[in-house]
């Protein structure tokens, strides 16, 4: 191969990197065996704690919610264990059917008439959502609201960055009596593309979008509603509902595991006359010529492998086996199951604020109706709260936007059916106790 | 067949195989039987909105058929002033009628100077060999 590439030796083909880092010492320690190897590993792991050793209430997009066990039999089936769809996708009939049951689970619960068949996660659908907007109107400006998800928002930031795009950001800061945020409505203009709000919002807020839709319409932008929490929508109106133009969500909370951040899926649907600005890749049902129900990857034109530089996105894939999982939790849970996790996870936030609420230094800053989680004042700097907490073996929530402003001591919490009462119970005991500590 | 093949001689022709073809003070625009023929059935037709202004030799839509995308270019400058929104349910009259019913969007010329430059129907049978 060296003589037909017109080479001597493999060293030739590393010259045009810089001789000091080319050829690094890696001082690795004496090497194990297997043996000593997988032992040196498991007593690395056992450093790690997991939810399921400690209460956890840590939320801020990514929920510990209980998944069944056939959820991960069948993740873990040869059949659909590959991430990718296959190059030619029809011969894998099985993955399309399922993609096509996501995609249909998907447009009840966001209550659109189109979805695709994933992208990577709840900020990219965002970030996704945000370009088809710019492609639909032809308009630049983009309005967050301050109550969407900070890494959200930087991932918006970064979808956009290569443009120069005006984005602006609504207000949030915090009042005595609570949370303060400026109505997105100010920042509209007739350039505006797009208007993001996330519900419930960061904050756990339930916002009140009614009107919302028709203001944003009547100044030529579109409404796009970003779910983090998505069994949230066993019990609330649908963003659809709500008259979105474009809905995304996060799909973690729906049986996927939490696996330190990643992956999970990004739920992404839109109005069906969008269709064609909606990326990524969209199952349809047809029939063969004998008439027999078939599925097929439809509306490929509009995907990058077809039309690279004009691909209604370049940087998109489908998260296929997550969205599986997703589809199995769904089915498994059906409207009623989702709508009692719902339920319940309100049901001890619920609880949980009202006794977090009367410790003394103690506020809930989110303001009500709230779904699962919420914001606490504390009386002591949120960083040394949370570690006096890991101390006492509870995980007890996100410090909230440390670096900004106002925020320093406030905790955002979150609740899901796996918290028991006395979990609960030891939360406001620690939280208590700790605040009483010299600091 | 008459001079020009099966290209209409009441109007000219672009290298990358769009028509034009004056109609009062404005031009129409669309593609040709061979472009049609060549792209396979037509699935979807995305234009821009009245009042948009395009550029000679610039694209300024987008045509799918069932094996491929590409863009649309306009012959010359000028202002869109209509659309042909019938595209939108009837894709397949690019396909079926490509020199009447399956135009795409009218424009009012920057100068109507540039028409002259674009092929004559014998030139552009020439070029694609009919």
């Amino acid at each position: 191969m060296l003589r037909t590439i017109g080479v001597e030796r493999v060293e030739q083909l590393f010259e045009d990197v810089p001789p000091d880092t080319r050829y690094p010492s890696l001082e690795l320690p004496p090497a194990l065996t297997e043996l000593e190897a997988s032992r040196h590993l498991a007593q690395l792991a056992d450093q790690n704690v997991s939810v399921t050793d400690w209460p956890c209430f840590i939320g801020g997009g990514a929920y510990n919610h209980y998944s069944p066990s056939a959820v991960g039999h069948i993740m873990g089936q040869p059949q659909f264990y590959t991430a990718y769809t296959p190059y030619q996708p029809e011969v894998s009939q099985g993955t399309l059917q399922a993609s096509f049951e996501f995609q249909s689970l998907v447009c009840e619960l966001l209550g659109m008439g189109v979805a695709n068949d994933s992208v990577y996660d709840g900020a990219s659908a965002v970030g996704e959502a945000v370009l088809m907007a710019q492609r639909l109107t032809r308009r630049e400006r983009v309005v967050l609201a301050g109550s969407v998800h900070p890494h959200w928002r930087e991932v918006v930031q970064t979808y956009v960055a290569a443009r120069e795009v005006d984005i602006a950001t609504s207000r949030v800061s915090i009042e005595e009596d609570g949370l303060r945020e400026q109505r997105v409505l100010e920042l509209v203009d007739d350039n505006t593309a797009a208007v993001v709000v996330q519900q419930p919002d960061v904050f756990g807020h339930v916002r009140d979008l009614n009107g919302l839709a028709d203001a944003v319409h009547e100044r030529g932008a579109l409404l796009i509603v970003a779910v983090a929490e998505a069994t949230s929508l066993g019990v609330l109106k649908s963003p659809g509902d709500w008259g979105a133009d474009v809905a995304t969500a996060e799909g973690q909370s729906l049986g996927l595991p939490l696996q330190f951040g990643g992956p999970w899926a990004g739920l992404m649907a839109c109005k069906p006359e969008y269709v064609r600005q909606l990326p990524g890749r969209i199952s349809g049902q047809t029939a063969d010529h004998e008439g027999r129900r078939g599925f097929v990857l439809t509306l490929q034109a509009r995907e990058q492998h077809i039309r690279r530089e004009k691909a209604t996105s370049n940087i998109c894939t489908s998260q296929t086996l997550l969205a599986i999982g997703i589809t199995a939790y769904l089915s498994l849970m059906g409207p009623t199951g989702l709508r009692e996790v719902a339920r319940q996870s309100h049901a001890k936030a619920t609880y949980a604020a009202e006794r977090i609420g009367a410790l003394p230094g103690f506020a809930v800053l989110t303001p009500r109706p709230f779904y699962n989680e919420f914001l606490v004042r504390t009386p002591v700097p949120t960083f040394e709260l949370r570690h006096r907490l890991v101390e006492r073996h509870i995980l007890a929530g996100v410090p909230f936007l440390s670096g900004v402003e106002g925020f320093e001591r406030t905790l955002l919490v979150a609740f899901t059916e796996q918290n028991t009462s006395s979990e609960i119970d030891g939360l406001v005991d620690a939280l208590a106790e700790a605040s009483r500590w010299p600091h | 067949m008459p001079a020009g093949g099966s290209n209409p001689a009441d109007r000219r022709y672009t290298t990358e195989h769009e028509w034009i073809k004056p109609e009062g003070e404005h031009y129409v625009v669309g593609i040709t039987a061979f472009a049609q023929d060549q792209l396979g059935d037509i699935v979807y037709v995305e234009l821009p909105k009245v009042g948009d202004q395009v550029e000679a030799g610039r694209a300024f839509g987008v045509i799918e058929s069932v094996k491929t995308a590409s863009d649309l270019y306009a012959p010359v400058s000028g202002e869109v002033v209509a659309v042909n929104s019938e595209l939108v349910d009837q894709p397949q009259s690019v396909n079926e009628d490509p020199y009447d019913a399956g135009w795409m969007i009218k424009i009012r010329p920057a100068d109507s100077t540039e028409l002259e430059k674009l092929l004559t129907s014998e030139q552009y049978s020439e070029q694609t060999g009919e």
